[in-house]
């Protein structure tokens, strides 16, 4: 299905000269990892403070735009403190093996027609390995800090991955298996072309598998380690889990993995059951050929980046929204959830999507 | 104690601290595990203060809890003995500072009985608008901190919202916002503001309207219900026996309540309503002290209606002395019974001054609530006993 859709998926860093284009991408994944997370931090902030009937960051910065820049700045300045009893390698490798995953899922995220790194055939099974090994830093900063409330932090971040990983990649084998790809690109391009049976009318998977938009949604909060899932952190409870011990650079390299983790996740649900940068179900980007989601001119091309990260910026609204209504989870309630409710859920999911595909 | 209104209904079998949990660990029995000690506290966020409890655990579950208090142990029983009893009343509003109010009003009901003074009718409906007022603020602090330790962030601002209102309200009258020390022997010290009734009218209005955003935001939501229903089920008879009163007390169904069982200043002119819970769990102690709020808000109304004119203090010699002899004065503080017993040799300092502070003996019962719980139980069970560890440690 669409096989000539999911072969236009060429990047547009791709020049003749292999080098320069290998640059250009890795610089761009850069910048969008450390811009964006920024901005949906920000926005947590504000989204935050006005539902508590406060201001938010109001001083650095025009209405405290600025205040993550100040915080980096300050995280920076600060003294880097290693426990004497903690493992000091492992200790401060944890942030980095972290981060580093959270960066490479950017590789494969389509941000617009032609707006991606690498054009995987199976992106999505990339993108959901990649992100899962953070959980392996965050086990490891548990571990090596040598206090007890990082380790119970850490050993419940890896109880959490475990119980959660399994929803979120049966949800995304629905889509998989609905649109016949798991190439990220492709699976926007066969969201644009998906009729409601019988009509011509065009709608996003989100639409068919609403069961399985929620199940990955609740999972990628879950992954994420987000409140109301945020047994890991449960400031009340064991102080900050497994950055307890954490300070200076390594600390804000912990934060910026969740937030970076938020935008990923965000997008690829965007890309999941959204579809992509698609502005709505059946209309084309302006001045784009064909189905109207490759083969884009300079306005198209920006359109398509302003519509994902609206959509990305909107699921993460509804993430702090979450954060903002509801109080955490306790880990056993968490563990019963995932395995009573929601794998058994996304069984059926798949199943009635199987069933559907080959039925229709 | 008094007559004590019976529990409505039993307490539902099988919910013995730990019955339930240990089913869903049994697959861990095969391993070697070793229990391990952590000590939460004296600095820790769950902890509100200072009090440090010190957990045997096997995993997340708790095998045996020991509070350990004293850590802010300020001598305020020996300092009082060198004070005179006016300088007594600013004293006792800071042992627990989230009812300032409160506390100087036992000292002065206290003093009052042993000087045999009568306090003018206006004085006595003053403070108890007043401690009306100051009840409220005391649970909102109750109803945001134990929201945020259960993980939910936003009722803390609601609650510091209308705390800031009211601390507003009390400023103008009193001229403090914590610690007021407006109570003196024999009445308050000044008369209230003009304009203060309706302005008090005016937020009674407001905090209203907006109380139910509290019930519905932390009463009715499905994972503060899941966290917190079967929790730390208190026993009446336990209750009883360690002393624990307030809203603890009236959640395992048990309607103690001074200011009804043996009324003070005009309490028995007005309707107090005491809610009560049935199980006695987190829940209910929630629920109770939410609906402590609407109860004390009804009678702020009933005061706001039945305020006399008329003088506000008597006229006390330069230094009060209490005349040879003992007294024990209690009232209904906004976390339970506060006692002073108060020994007085004739001097114009007291020769023994004892306090009785609800949240010691809530403290206490600590140990049982916690055995079997897990680690994120220990949070939703600890805040439930609603306790301000300066009052614990005096």
């Amino acid at each position: 299905m669409n096989s000539e859709l999911i072969s236009l998926g060429e990047s547009l860093a791709d020049f003749d000269n292999f080098g320069l284009s290998v640059l250009v991408k890795v610089l761009a994944i850069l910048a969008v990892f450390f811009v964006v997370p920024l901005v949906v931090g920000y926005m947590e902030h504000k989204a935050m403070a006005h539902q508590q009937s406060r201001l938010g960051p109001m001083e650095a910065g025009p209405h405290g735009t600025l205040q993550l820049v100040a915080d980096g700045i300050k995280f920076a300045q600060k003294e880097d403190i290693i426990p004497t009893a903690a493992d000091k390698w492992v200790f401060a490798m944890a942030p980095g093996v972290a981060l580093v995953p959270g960066i490479l899922v950017f590789a494969v995220i389509p941000f617009g027609p032609g707006l991606w790194a690498i054009d995987l055939e199976l992106g999505l099974f990339y993108a959901l390995a990649i992100g899962s090994f953070s959980t392996l830093g965050v086990l490891m900063g548990g571990w090596a800090s040598a206090n007890k409330f990082s380790l119970i932090g850490g050993i419940r971040a890896a109880a959490q991955l475990i119980a959660y990983e399994l929803p979120l990649i049966l949800a995304a084998a629905a889509v998989v298996v609905q649109a016949g790809t798991m190439n990220l690109a492709g699976i926007v391009g066969a969201q644009a072309t998906f009729m409601i049976e019988g009509t011509s009318i065009n709608v996003w998977y989100v639409f068919p598998q609403a069961l399985g938009f929620a199940i990955f949604f609740i999972a990628a909060m879950a992954e994420l380690a987000r409140p109301p899932f945020d047994m890991p952190i449960a400031d009340s409870e064991l102080v900050f889990g497994y950055m307890t011990e954490y300070s200076g650079i390594k600390f804000a390299m912990f934060l910026l993995t969740e937030y970076g983790g938020m935008v990923s996740m965000s997008a690829l649900i965007s890309v999941l059951y959204l579809g992509g940068w698609q502005i709505a179900p059946g209309v084309a980007l302006p001045g784009c050929a064909g189905a109207g989601l490759f083969d884009c001119g300079a306005l198209g091309v920006v359109m398509g980046l302003g519509v994902m990260l609206g959509k990305i910026m909107f699921l993460s609204f509804l993430m702090v929204w979450a954060r903002v209504t509801y109080p955490r989870l306790r880990e056993d309630q968490l563990q019963k959830m995932s395995w009573l409710v929601l794998i058994p859920l996304s069984l059926v999911n798949l199943a009635i999507v199987a069933v559907g595909k080959v039925v229709l | 104690m008094s007559d004590l209104a019976t529990p409505q209904e039993a307490i539902r079998p099988g919910t013995a601290p730990g019955e339930d949990i240990a089913l869903e660990f049994r697959g861990t029995a095969d391993f070697d595990t070793s229990e391990m000690t952590l000590s939460i506290g004296p600095a820790h966020p769950a902890t509100h203060g200072v009090l440090r409890i010190v957990m045997d655990m096997d995993g997340e579950r708790v095998v045996d809890a020991r509070p350990v208090i004293g850590y802010m142990h300020r001598g305020f029983e020996k300092l009082a003995e060198h004070r005179d009893y006016r300088q007594i009343m600013a004293l006792t509003n800071r042992h627990d500072w989230l009812s300032g109010f409160n506390n100087e009003l036992g000292v002065a009901v206290t003093l009052e009985k042993i000087l045999q003074m009568e306090v003018p009718d206006r004085a006595q409906w003053i403070r108890m608008l007043m401690a009306e007022w100051g009840r409220i603020l005391n649970h909102l602090m109750f109803v945001g901190s134990y929201a945020i330790e259960l993980g939910a962030i936003t009722p803390m601002f609601y609650a510091f919202r209308e705390r800031e209102d009211i601390q507003h309200l009390m400023e103008s009258a009193t001229g403090g916002r914590l610690h007021f020390t407006y109570n003196q022997p024999g009445g308050v010290k000044i008369d209230l503001p003009k304009g203060f009734l309706r302005q008090s009218d005016e937020l009674l209005k407001l905090v209203r309207s907006r109380l139910p955003d509290y019930f519905d935001l932390v009463l009715g939501n499905e994972i503060f219900q899941a966290r917190t229903v079967g929790i730390g089920p208190l026993d009446p008879a336990l209750a009883l026996r360690y002393g624990v009163t307030g809203p603890t007390l009236q959640a395992c169904g048990i309607a103690e309540d001074s200011r009804v069982t043996e009324p003070y200043l005009k309490y028995g002119e007005i309707d107090v309503e005491v809610p009560v819970g049935r199980n006695g769990d987190a829940f209910d102690r929630f629920y109770v002290l939410l609906h402590r709020i609407r109860a004390s808000l009804d009678m702020i109304e009933q005061i706001h209606d039945a305020m006399p004119s008329g003088p506000v203090n008597v006229k006390l010699p330069k230094m009060v002395k209490a005349p040879e002899g003992h007294v024990y004065g209690r009232i209904e503080n906004p976390l339970g019974q506060l006692g002073y017993y108060l020994q007085s040799s004739g001097s114009k300092t007291p020769w023994r001054f004892k306090m009785r502070t609800p949240s010691f003996s809530n403290v206490q019962v600590l140990p049982h609530l916690l055995r079997g719980t897990l680690v994120p139980d220990m949070v939703a069970v600890l805040g439930s006993v609603f306790f301000v560890v300066g009052d614990v440690d005096r």
